[in-house]
């Protein structure tokens, strides 16, 4: 199954969770104290999450720390660039529209 | 692609706002109502090969613009602005989600509001539209769904999409 950055951030915990990493690794446990989900919904999502490559596990002593992989967050700006692209071509529709209503205003054919 | 030399956009992750600057070869009055009478959005709002088909508009402070995107294949989007503020000819502003097809809105997806400026410029008009997100990850969401929405493509598809020749 294909994942990407888009599925990881389309879920609201997911992106909570996301929120409290970028702050500071940490533990499942301390995770999912955040949630008043299961431990196990929790995991589902943390499993998400790296499969989508966005955080990734730090073995500290006995314990396994989360945190963001910050490069995967780049991809976001890649996206970005994208999303102007989509602005810039509504506003070349729109230099269009308007030259239309101008010649219209000035040579009035007939109503619409 | 001729690019506008006077399109500006910058996204600011601090205050999670994105503002969008363009100047159109037209008088400010006939912007305005580009912008702000639906008959006329639905001939350029959605981004091609998407249209955009107005349900019911309201344009008064506390009224909606309730639309669908519809897509190449029949697909549909169905959206929601409330407007809140309105100057003629200066500035308004609203919130933008996404709906159903009654307009209930839908609270799983991220909404965002923006304000739109007019500014006078003679013969031009220049447009500054900043949309601001709750946070960062929901402007993230908020962009993914702007592009599905946009596009039907696959990620890979898109920059063949845009560098390569389209249809008309």
């Amino acid at each position: 199954m294909r994942r990407d950055i888009f599925q990881a951030i389309a879920d609201p915990t997911r992106r909570t969770i996301i929120g409290l990493i970028a702050l500071q690794a940490l533990t499942p446990n301390a995770i999912a104290e955040h949630f008043d989900t299961s431990r196990q919904a929790i995991s589902k999502h943390l499993k998400i999450l790296t499969e989508c490559k966005l955080i990734k596990q730090e073995q500290q002593g006995r314990e396994i720390y989360y945190q963001l992989e910050v490069n995967k967050m780049k991809e976001i700006d890649q996206w970005l660039e994208q999303y102007k692209k989509i602005w810039e071509d509504r506003f070349n529709e729109l230099d269009y529209v308007l030259l239309t209503l101008k010649k219209d205003k000035h040579e009035p054919q007939s109503s619409v | 692609m001729s690019h506008n030399p006077a399109f500006d956009f910058s996204v600011n992750k601090e205050n999670n706002t994105i503002t969008i600057k363009r100047e159109f070869a037209a008088e400010l009055p006939l912007v305005w109502d580009a912008y702000t009478k639906s008959e006329i959005m639905d001939l350029w709002w959605a981004p091609k090969p998407w249209k955009t088909k107005t349900k019911s508009q309201d344009f008064r402070e506390g009224g909606h613009w309730h639309y669908a995107m519809v897509g190449p294949e029949g697909e549909i989007h169905w959206c929601w602005a409330d407007y809140i503020k309105i100057h003629p000819l200066k500035h308004y502003s609203g919130l933008d989600g996404f709906a159903d097809e009654t307009g209930n809105i839908n609270n799983e997806l991220p909404q965002s509001a923006w304000g739109v400026d007019f500014t006078n410029r003679g013969e031009k008009t220049l447009v500054n539209y900043v949309i601001t997100f709750p946070d960062l990850a929901q402007l993230e969401t908020t962009l993914q769904m702007g592009f599905k929405e946009g596009m039907t493509l696959a990620m890979e598809n898109l920059d063949e999409y845009f560098s390569g020749s389209r249809p008309e």
